[in-house]
């Protein structure tokens, strides 16, 4: 699951623009992701503050 | 609602679009999801004075500083100076953006079109197949503004493309990665917009140091995506601000992300047109994009008032902008993003042989475009892939 770490993130929209699923956005200041995230990571390696982290899900 | 336009996005692209189209006659909506245009500021302000100056009446209110000109600082530490005086130089005027956005924006509304804020644009709306407008929000509610073009102008993380099937989202190549302080220290040069190269600074990128006042500048860093790790551009800046500026203040910071992948295929479709970031219209070597953005939106504008009327707003009649366009900011930033491809794989070793190559030689006069001409003439071989084209 890709997690987003609200208190690090510069809401900078930069993630947004790279998602090749579309399935990221910013609505001021914070970051919404969507069920088409197919958590390739491509977000997580281009957030410059590094406020985007693939986890893996727990498992229940 | 009703209107002959609606425009995404109240940065510089958007707000330069809304203008020429309201000038022209259309009635336009204007759509920002932002509460405040222009902040937070995602950007190092740097622009050419000539250039800006045939584009806008100029404004002491957004202007922060004046530049004598650019300063380049090889790996080794070895230093090139070019003066700001030549048309065409890269920078002049280092910007107060919050300012100066939210005066493109007024100068918009001066000129007729609406201005909302606080309203996010979340689709857009069809009729038999075709975009017949957009579905937004605003602050909060839900809104329908039907218009039969909609011009994208919502930056790097743009979403008009996509809902219009284009595929705008950017390849980690293709996106400088960025993270900036606004500094304050005695030790800033006021005079000089300074950029320093090096693999090891700011690996596929530089780091830029723009003033922005007495003992002030915009200190920031711009990484390739592709050479970028989670969080790599602010630990980056961190250093060099340790080795550079260990006394700094740090009193704002920003992050952000600027399209350098050149000319995408298309910036057209079906009753949509995108323009300044939206259309990856920054220039792939200096990652600047407020000239071309404000230029695309002069353009769009202005051909959105010709056809709306006409009713002419298929993809076909829509050709004469992505002509347009091409023709005119695409030549240099197609030109630019093949010099990008090359420089970011050179090595410091590289980056220093080519500074020292110019020793002894007077670039001061010269504006980036020479610059690279006196290099490809100083390296021959080293240079060749880039001869053909710089002539
Ligand atoms: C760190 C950094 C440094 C830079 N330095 C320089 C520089 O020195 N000189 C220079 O010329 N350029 C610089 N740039 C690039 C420059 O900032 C951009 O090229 C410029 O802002 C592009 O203008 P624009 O109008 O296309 O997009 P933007 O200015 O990004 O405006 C887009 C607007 O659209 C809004 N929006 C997005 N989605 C929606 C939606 N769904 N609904 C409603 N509104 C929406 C956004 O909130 C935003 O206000 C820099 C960029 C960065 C990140
Ligand atoms: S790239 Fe990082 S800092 Fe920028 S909006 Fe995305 S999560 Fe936030
Ligand atoms: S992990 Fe991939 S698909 Fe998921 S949000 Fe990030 S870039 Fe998009």
């Amino acid at each position: 699951m890709l997690t987003v770490n609200r208190y690090k993130c510069g809401y900078c929209g930069a993630c947004v623009g790279v998602c090749p699923a579309a399935a990221l956005e910013l609505v001021e200041t914070w970051i919404e992701v969507n069920d088409d995230c197919t958590k390739c990571g491509r977000c997580t390696k281009i957030c410059p503050l590094g406020a985007l982290e693939l986890v893996k899900e727990a498992q229940t | 609602m009703k209107c002959d336009l609606v425009v995404v996005g109240a940065g510089p692209a958007g707000s330069m679009t809304a203008k020429a189209a309201a000038e022209a006659g259309l009635d336009v909506v204007m759509l920002e999801k932002r509460q405040e245009i222009g902040d937070p500021v995602r950007c190092a302000e740097g622009v050419s004075k000539a250039a800006l100056k045939k584009l806008v009446e100029l404004d002491p209110v957004w202007i922060s500083a004046e530049v004598k000109g650019a300063r380049l600082r090889a790996p080794d530490g070895t230093e090139m100076v070019m003066s700001e005086n030549r048309a065409g130089a890269e920078v002049g005027y280092v910007l107060e953006r919050k300012v100066f956005d939210r005066a493109l924006a007024q100068d918009a509304a001066e000129a007729g079109a609406k201005v909302m804020v606080k309203t996010r644009a979340l689709g857009l709306l069809w009729d038999g197949g075709v975009p017949s407008g957009i579905s937004a929000q605003f602050v909060g509610e839900s809104l329908k503004i039907e218009a039969p073009l909609i011009i994208g102008a919502d930056g790097v993380e743009s979403k008009v493309g996509r809902w219009a099937g284009l595929d705008t989202a950017l390849k980690p190549k293709d996106i400088e990665v960025c993270a900036q302080f606004l500094v304050q220290d005695e030790k800033i040069d006021e005079e000089y917009c300074e950029f320093y190269l090096g693999n090891e600074i700011a690996p596929g990128g530089y780091v830029w140091s723009f003033p922005k006042g007495e003992n002030l500048a915009n200190v920031g860093i711009g990484i390739l995506g592709s050479k970028a790790n989670s969080g790599t551009p602010i630990r980056l800046l961190r250093e060099f601000m340790k080795n550079n500026f260990p006394e700094g203040k740090v009193l704002e910071m920003m992050v952000g992300g600027v399209p350098v992948s050149g000319p995408i295929e298309t910036t057209t479709a079906d009753g949509v047109i995108l323009v300044g970031d939206a259309a990856r219209q920054s220039d792939p070597i200096t990652g600047g994009g407020i000239i071309n953005a404000m230029k695309a939106g002069v353009m769009a504008g202005e051909m959105a008032a010709d056809l709306v009327p006409k009713g002419e707003v298929d993809k076909e009649s829509l050709q004469i902008y992505e002509k347009m366009w091409r023709e005119t900011i695409g030549k240099q930033i197609s030109r630019n993003f093949a010099v990008k491809e090359f420089f970011v794989d050179l090595t410091d070793d590289d980056l220093n042989r080519l500074i020292h190559s110019l020793d002894g030689i007077d670039v001061a006069e010269l504006d980036l475009r020479g610059l690279l001409k006196v290099l490809i003439r100083q390296n021959p071989k080293h240079l060749l892939k880039l001869r053909h084209l710089i002539v």
